[in-house]
């Protein structure tokens, strides 16, 4: 019976959960990767978990999408975090294209995108 | 380069029929649903990545890359245009709304999501559309030039 | 015609379209570029004096983004809207960054004369401009996220000004993962405070604010968020890279951006968390003097001018920190110390950016006459090439805090006040004073005295030296009349700083 409820628990928690996976996750990639399009790929991660706390942050349980036209119900989830996810969507976009473009350009340079192999220190 | 089989082309030029129209119809209907420019922008940017693809070498001419900044840079003025315009009241203000049949009043409330009720955003959202479209494939078209690039000189 | 109440969001709006319209013009001729610049910069700068002006007169200035009327902030009793909200805090700011920014384009005039890649360059130095205003001007959580990462994006694009250098594209990498990092961790403490208030507005938040654990968390991670941003100690290792590898104008924007990014953490500090737990303040202090000592202790070791500057800009860090945390660790309402201790930090603000933007930009001038950063190789430009050595002597002795200039008065109160607090926190800071002195004694030395230089140099374009000019002029007028300065400008602030009931009462 305990075992149950706490199974139930953890099954409403399980965005919050996977939330605290997927920013660990990131900040390891960050921290100790060397591999530079891992650093990358680290910091859309935890993006895409902030993201996920974000909008599960906006989710009422049995709520329909905020659309108003001929909606069934007026019982609706948030829609301000889903907008401020979609404003941080764009934002990670342009951050990661950025940042691929600099390894594209540091690749070009030193046939190498491990970040050991560099020549600048400090 | 030359792209991929006659199959895939045909299919990707196709395609573009109906993503485009989904795109259009996103960036339309964007004040009444949670669209919007940017992700009908997005969707349209991905004919561009299916090109790219599809055909390779051969979308220079059709995706010109100073063609493409200059529609990014005049989308995005007439995007801050437009919210200069509302400075007679607030910077961003509606002034469109209720100005007659075009810009019909606000829908409040259910409504059957008629497309003439939302003053000035439709406008500003196909600026933000056509503006992401063209950012988001000029990024793809120089990183494919990008992924054959040389080791640059002198750039700056 | 556009009203006195506009001009909070002009000055945001101008940069911005001053930005995309200069890639069109940039396509007609460059000199008309050049112009339009200038009269866009030029007019922001006046808009940033004018809502001074205004701020000083009227008291606060509230403007809610598309209501019917500016400062209808919250209807039916709630903050929904976008607000920008200015006190004597945020005007000082801006006209700081304004400032900067027009001297700093005046200067790239002469400076990335020959540069192919201008309209770029411009473009995102108003989008820094632009972001850098935002951040300062916003009176919301999430705008504040949305325009760090527009100063973000922008800086790291112009720290790879030089991309046919590796070097300049991993400092940027670096600090673009830095700042990535740094947004994200904001955008989640942002989260987490809208999941319990679900208010996202600054005013209205410091209104209802409850001191939980899960806001305790919020703060942490919105504080190492700016830190990061400002590079105080556990966070410093991009500066030096960045400071060093990208052109000296662009290290100038960065480091008005870091102070910018300062700011910001005073103002939830001060305003958003009101009152902190003096352990922050401890925190602050404490990571203020790390700062300095590192700052020094690393500057004394380079051998390249940019990157030993950019080490006492960390020193430099230091001592706002150091000022302003001592000041949080009791109420600056009571005590007068506490007071004078804020007032130092922020004084130093305005200080800093002027000492250690002339610094970067003489060195930057250097860097334009030889192509040579090092200074082991470089020597007797004093003879050649005076006026330059007296630039950059005015900007170390400021920097090193000696008396008839700016950097003396702001680092005298930070030193009088925190002695209250800890004498040995104020001793550190006097001896990395000192240190900074020897420091750049020696820069002075193996750049402007010493061996003359064997090839010929050219000179010095009059733009360049206008900029120099400007910011020297301002480190002695400074310097000459600090009760003037403190009075008209420093008090407002920091009044308004630590009353955050007039925050709270422009919007609610």
């Amino acid at each position: 019976m305990a075992l149950k409820w706490r199974y139930q628990r953890m099954l409403a928690n399980i965005a919050y959960i996977t939330v605290v996976v997927l920013i660990g996750l990131g900040l390891y990639a960050i921290v100790f990767k060397q591999n530079l399009i891992k650093i990358v790929m680290g910091v859309h991660i935890m993006g895409s978990g902030v993201n996920l706390f974000l909008i599960s942050l906006g989710y009422r349980e049995g709520g329909v999408a905020p659309i108003y036209t001929l909606a069934p119900k007026l019982e609706m989830v948030l829609p301000t975090p889903q907008a401020l996810t979609l404003t941080s969507i764009v934002i990670n976009l342009a951050v990661v294209a950025l940042m691929l473009s600099f390894v594209m350009f540091i690749y070009c340079r030193y046939n190498s995108i491990d970040s050991q192999d560099r020549r600048l220190r400090g | 380069m030359s792209g991929l089989s006659k199959i895939v082309r045909v299919t990707a030029a196709v395609l573009m029929v109906p993503v485009s129209t989904f795109g259009l119809y996103v960036i339309m209907h964007g004040h009444l649903t949670p669209g919007g420019g940017f992700q009908g922008g997005a969707v349209l940017a991905t004919i561009s990545a299916l090109f790219i693809i599809a055909y390779a070498d051969e979308i220079k001419k059709a995706l010109d890359v100073n063609l493409l900044s200059l529609v990014e840079t005049l989308a995005l003025i007439t995007f801050i245009s437009l919210a200069f315009l509302g400075l007679s009241t607030t910077f961003f203000s509606n002034f469109l709304l209720k100005a007659g049949e075009l810009f019909n009043n606000p829908a409040v409330g259910i409504n059957g999501g008629d497309l003439n009720t939302g003053g000035i955003i439709p406008l500003m959202n196909m600026a933000v559309g056509l503006e992401v479209f063209s950012a988001l494939s000029l990024i793809m078209v120089l990183m494919y030039y990008g992924s054959k690039m040389e080791v640059p000189e002198d750039v700056s | 015609m556009i009203n006195s109440e506009h001009t909070a969001i002009m000055l945001i709006a101008v940069p911005l379209l001053g930005a995309f319209t200069t890639a069109v013009f940039g396509r007609v001729s460059s000199s008309l570029r050049n112009i339009w610049v200038l009269a866009i910069l030029a007019s922001t700068e006046l808009l940033a004096v004018l809502l001074g002006v205004n701020v000083l007169e009227k008291g606060i200035n509230v403007y809610a983004l598309g209501a019917s009327f500016p400062t209808l902030t919250s209807p039916e009793g709630f903050p929904v809207r976008i607000i920008l909200e200015v006190d004597a805090m945020n005007a000082l700011i801006s006209l700081i960054a304004c400032t900067i920014t027009l001297i700093v384009v005046v200067y790239c005039l002469g400076f990335m004369r020959e540069s192919r890649v201008l309209d770029k360059a411009y473009t995102l130095i108003l989008l820094l401009l632009t972001g850098m205003l935002g951040l300062t001007l916003t009176g919301d959580l999430f705008n504040l996220f949305v325009f760090f990462e527009v100063v973000s994006i922008s800086s790291a694009a112009l720290i790879a000004f030089y991309v046919h250098r590796g070097q300049s594209l991993e400092a940027a990498f670096k600090y673009m993962v830095i700042s990535a990092t740094g947004a994200l961790i904001l955008l989640f403490a942002v989260a987490i405070i809208y999941s319990q208030y679900n208010l996202l507005s600054m005013a209205a938040l410091a209104a209802s604010i409850k001191y939980t654990f899960l806001d305790e968390v919020a703060l942490v991670l919105l504080i190492s968020a700016f830190l990061l941003k400002a590079g105080s100690v556990p966070a410093h290792m991009w500066k030096p890279d960045a400071y060093g590898e990208a052109p000296a104008p662009v290290a100038v924007m960065l480091l008005t951006s870091a102070l910018v990014s300062l700011y910001v953490l005073f103002r939830i500090t001060y305003t958003v968390f009101n009152p902190v737990t003096p352990t922050i303040g401890w925190t602050l202090a404490l990571l203020g003097v790390l700062s300095i000592f590192l700052g020094v202790s690393m500057a004394l070791i380079q051998t390249k001018l940019n990157r030993l500057i950019a080490y006492s800009a960390i020193a430099e860090i230091g001592f706002i920190l150091l000022g302003v945390g001592s000041s949080l660790t009791q109420s600056p309402h009571t005590s007068k110390v506490g007071f004078n201790a804020l007032s130092g930090g922020l004084f130093h603000i305005l200080n800093d950016v002027l000492d250690l933007g002339l610094l970067f930009l003489a060195a930057g001038a250097i860097y334009y006459l030889t192509r040579e950063n090092n200074m082991n190789r470089l020597g007797g430009l004093g003879k050649t090439h005076p006026v330059l050595g007296v630039f950059f002597l005015i900007g170390l002795l400021a920097v090193s805090g000696l008396p008839p200039f700016n950097g003396f008065a702001s680092k005298l109160m930070i030193y009088e006040s925190v002695y209250f607090f800890n004498p040995l926190f104020a001793i550190i800071g006097i001896l990395g004073s000192i240190l900074m002195a020897a420091v750049y004694v020696k820069a002075f030395y193996s750049v402007f005295l010493g061996v003359f230089p064997p090839q010929e140099l050219g000179q010095i374009p009059k733009s360049m030296l206008a900029a120099m000019g400007v910011l020297a002029l301002l480190i002695l007028v400074i310097g000459l009349y600090p009760a003037t300065v403190i009075k008209y400008l420093i008090t407002p602030a920091a009044d308004a700083l630590i009353n955050p009931g007039d925050y709270i009462g422009g919007v609610l």
